[in-house]
């Protein structure tokens, strides 16, 4: 498994969408920073667009990936090595390679800046662990999909889609059903909504830790009603671990009884 | 050497092989011929384990090929379609299919014989089709394997090295391997095959050698004999 994950890793740390994807990064580090001159903004700025961000790519490359290396997969299956093995190692080398563009892209302008000398250090942490959080999600729901769609357009719309439900319909059916519920109790129904949202679910975990009411929103401050803030980051980070291990065993599961 | 059983694989309602039975002992060259969607490349693919059968056993070198990939170390594969990774260069990927395999292997005089020192450093991505096909011939003949599996071999090659990789061919039968090939081109079929495999709706119509195809049929060469056979 290491071997495939060696290889894919370093196939896609010299493709140049991983270059563009970290100098994008780069780029919107240094300018929310220097323009801004306040790192807590910076952050909240970041943390509005990586959530949408991360998800989005790791839903593209993951899928683009998958349908790429199909013909270099059958080989690698014609080799002396399992089935398992040779997803883990490809689903592992996508994830790590953008989770490190992530964190050298926003890392390298925030180190510049001096976060080692704020006491921003561990929201801007916060929001990195939470960006490759959200990666390893998405690549692992990706991939899943591209192994259950033989058709490379459905597999891609399917994929699309999914990224589009989390990020921006799931929110507004759930305001919906709040607006046209409003007489009924609803905080339980709400609080429960997030834990099936891996996009909600970082969000409110950095802001739990960011600890801005004013931008918790409904579901946020239940959230941190119910848990505290101590227990509601280590509640949220269990159930976005789910998240990825759920997908990766299923992904795993269905590598094993799949034609190719 | 290679033992099928009772082979059956399904795609939904469509039945691809119907309780295929096949028994090679013998090193040489076996075609395996039929038209399209005969089930030629479902039935390879099977003994490469990359498609699972509903029913049946196969047995490479005495293992259950369903048991354990270990039996994929004798197992030499040439796909249809060579594409790689973009970004690793032709030497990396030899080294690492080398590096998966965990046996010896001896790609020199194969880069020599193809000519494709020039290309050792360049990114796979860069490479034209024939050449990216040559890298595909090095990475199945560089291992000793008993048994390969050539699936459409001459595809995108020009005639010199095609030339070449007919004498790779001629030289592991010599070694006394199992040879399986598909090709359309049934003039590559008549100059190198032992035995005939005629797959007809996913069975076993005809298996023979060449001469016995030709009197069964009564026809001069090999194209009308199939056609022959496609018709009675």
């Amino acid at each position: 498994m290491i071997k495939i994950l060696k290889y894919s890793f370093s196939d896609l740390m010299r493709s140049k969408w991983s270059y563009i994807y970290l100098i994008f990064y780069l780029i919107l580090g240094f300018v929310l920073l220097f323009l801004n001159n306040d790192v807590s903004k910076a952050i909240i700025t970041l943390m509005n667009l990586i959530v949408v961000l991360t998800p989005l790519i790791g839903t593209i490359f993951g899928i683009m990936y998958y349908y790429n290396s199909r013909e270099f997969t059958e080989l690698l299956l014609a080799q002396p090595v399992s089935r398992s093995k040779i997803f883990f190692g490809q689903y592992l080398g996508i994830a790590l390679s953008l989770s490190l563009s992530l964190v050298i892209g926003l890392g390298v302008p925030f180190l510049i800046y001096g976060i080692f000398q704020s006491t921003e250090i561990f929201n801007f942490s916060m929001l990195l662990v939470s960006g490759a959080f959200l990666t390893f999600i998405f690549v692992a729901l990706s991939v899943l999909i591209g192994l259950y769609n033989s058709n490379k357009i459905k597999g891609f719309g399917y994929a699309i889609l999914m990224w589009l439900f989390l990020a921006v319909i799931y929110d507004g059916v759930l305001l919906i059903a709040m607006v046209m519920f409003r007489d009924y109790p609803l905080d339980n129904l709400a609080l429960a909504a997030s834990f099936f949202n891996p996009i909600d679910l970082s969000r409110i975990m950095i802001l739990l830790k960011l600890d801005i009411s004013a931008l918790l929103g409904y579901t946020g401050a239940l959230f941190q009603k119910f848990f505290g803030t101590g227990a509601g980051l280590v509640t949220s980070l269990f159930i976005l671990l789910l998240w990825i291990v759920i997908p990766v065993g299923m992904m795993l599961k269905k590598s094993k009884s799949k034609d190719f | 050497m290679i033992a099928v059983k009772n082979l059956r694989k399904s795609f939904g309602k469509l039945t691809v092989l119907e309780d295929l039975t096949l028994d090679l002992n013998q090193g040489g060259i076996y075609a395996i011929l039929g038209p399209n969607g005969s089930g030629k490349t479902t039935f390879l693919k099977v003994l490469l384990g990359m498609v699972l059968p509903d029913k049946g056993t196969i047995h490479i070198d005495q293992a259950d090929i369903s048991k354990s990939n270990d039996y994929r170390k004798n197992l030499g594969y040439l796909p249809q379609i060579a594409r790689f990774p973009d970004n690793i260069t032709v030497s990396e990927l030899i080294d690492m299919i080398i590096d998966i395999r965990q046996v010896p292997a001896k790609p020199e005089p194969l880069v020599d014989l193809f000519g494709l020192n020039p290309f050792l450093d360049k990114k796979l991505g860069n490479l034209s089709g024939g050449t990216r096909q040559k890298v595909n011939i090095v990475l199945t003949f560089m291992f000793d394997t008993s048994v390969l599996i050539l699936d459409e071999p001459t595809a995108g090659l020009d005639p010199v090295s095609l030339i070449k990789l007919k004498e790779l061919i001629a030289d592991a039968r010599k070694q006394g391997k199992i040879i399986l090939i598909t090709s359309h081109i049934m003039n590559l079929v008549e100059e190198l095959a032992d035995q005939i495999i005629f797959l007809l709706e996913g069975e076993i119509y005809f298996q023979g050698s060449l001469t016995e195809l030709k009197e069964k049929t009564k026809e001069k060469d090999l194209e009308h004999a199939i056609a022959s056979l496609l018709k009675s």
